[in-house]
């Protein structure tokens, strides 16, 4: 996968879609995560899917898949934000999460952001919004930890 | 079927939430103490495909389902009740080719929140692969769409 990811990852920077490196890992297909570069931000996407619902009556998208895009999305932020040429990385290792729901999520398409603000040498701390609507009323906050490898320490 | 009724409510509830019937997430065990959920292992929740190692959203999603339940065992009527936080703290990675089982409690209830608190493990309870305690909003039993969901999880006829 290391040589594939590679390859992938500078076409997927020259072109601002990360479609090839997201189909490497089967739960993001799985609950159908998508992401495209604006400018020198990343766009997550997560479509409306029925296999996505957990609640009947509303219905509303599953709070854990909710977490789960939020989950991927910021370890696939950290992953392309510190990835440095020449260097073979897998997905950061998560630590721990912690999310708030703020609103149902509602059956649409759910957008989310990440910002990493704080990246030390072994571990980073990124946030994560995501929203349906307008980003100014999130479905859901979340805060996350992640392991980084080392440099030069395979 | 067996003569738990609230094993039957659970299995109901969780065979109406599409997303677990996608992950194949079952009732273990539901008692006055909890609740059990297995996930089984499946290649199309991995999220390292170099080691087979499931991605934390599929275990996420896991105890935030397992929480919610417990919630089953500890109202005597049915209520919706939406999550309002998760934590979820990974202890280490779950083994490949196992199932996870996800145990929630609730111990606290209050007239408008729930807190629950559980941990996921694979074949030692006393070896967690991830802690996790979760707030629930209580949204009441006249919540529209409520009453026939409860019905019909209870196992009568619409």
């Amino acid at each position: 996968m290391t040589h594939q990811f590679k390859t992938r990852m500078e076409q997927a920077h020259q072109r601002g879609d990360y479609k090839a490196l997201l189909d490497l890992i089967p739960y993001a297909r799985l609950i159908g995560i998508e992401c495209t570069r604006l400018g020198d931000e990343l766009l997550f996407r997560m479509p409306a899917n029925k296999d996505n619902i957990g609640n009947p009556i509303l219905p509303a998208i599953h709070g854990g898949v909710i977490a789960g895009f939020m989950e991927l999305s910021a370890a696939f932020h950290l992953w392309v934000a510190t990835e440095a040429p020449g260097v073979e990385r897998s997905l950061p290792k998560i630590v721990d999460f912690s999310l708030d729901y703020l609103r149902a999520g509602q059956f649409r398409d759910t957008y989310a952001t990440c910002q990493v603000w704080r990246q030390g040498r072994r571990v980073a701390n990124v946030a994560i919004t995501a929203w349906q609507s307008t980003p100014a009323e999130p479905i859901a906050t979340a805060r996350a930890h992640f392991k980084i490898q080392e440099q030069g320490h395979p | 079927m067996t003569d738990n009724p609230l094993l039957e409510r659970a299995a109901r509830f969780v065979s109406a939430l599409r997303h677990c019937q996608v992950l194949g997430i079952e009732v273990h065990d539901a008692s006055a103490d909890g609740m059990t959920l297995l996930l089984p292992y499946s290649p199309q929740i991995v999220g390292d495909p170099q080691t087979g190692i499931i991605h934390g959203g599929a275990l996420t999603s896991l105890m935030d389902t397992a929480c919610g339940m417990a919630t089953l065992c500890v109202l005597p009527e049915f209520e919706v009740c939406p999550t309002l936080d998760l934590r979820i703290d990974y202890m280490h990675p779950a083994e490949p080719h196992k199932p996870v089982f996800g145990f929630a409690q609730c111990y606290r209830v209050t007239t408008d929140v729930i807190f629950t608190r559980g941990f996921a493990y694979q074949d030692d309870p006393e070896q967690p692969i991830a802690h996790v305690v979760g707030t629930f909003m209580r949204m009441g039993k006249r919540l529209k769409g409520t009453r026939g969901f409860g019905s019909s999880i209870k196992g009568e006829q619409a």
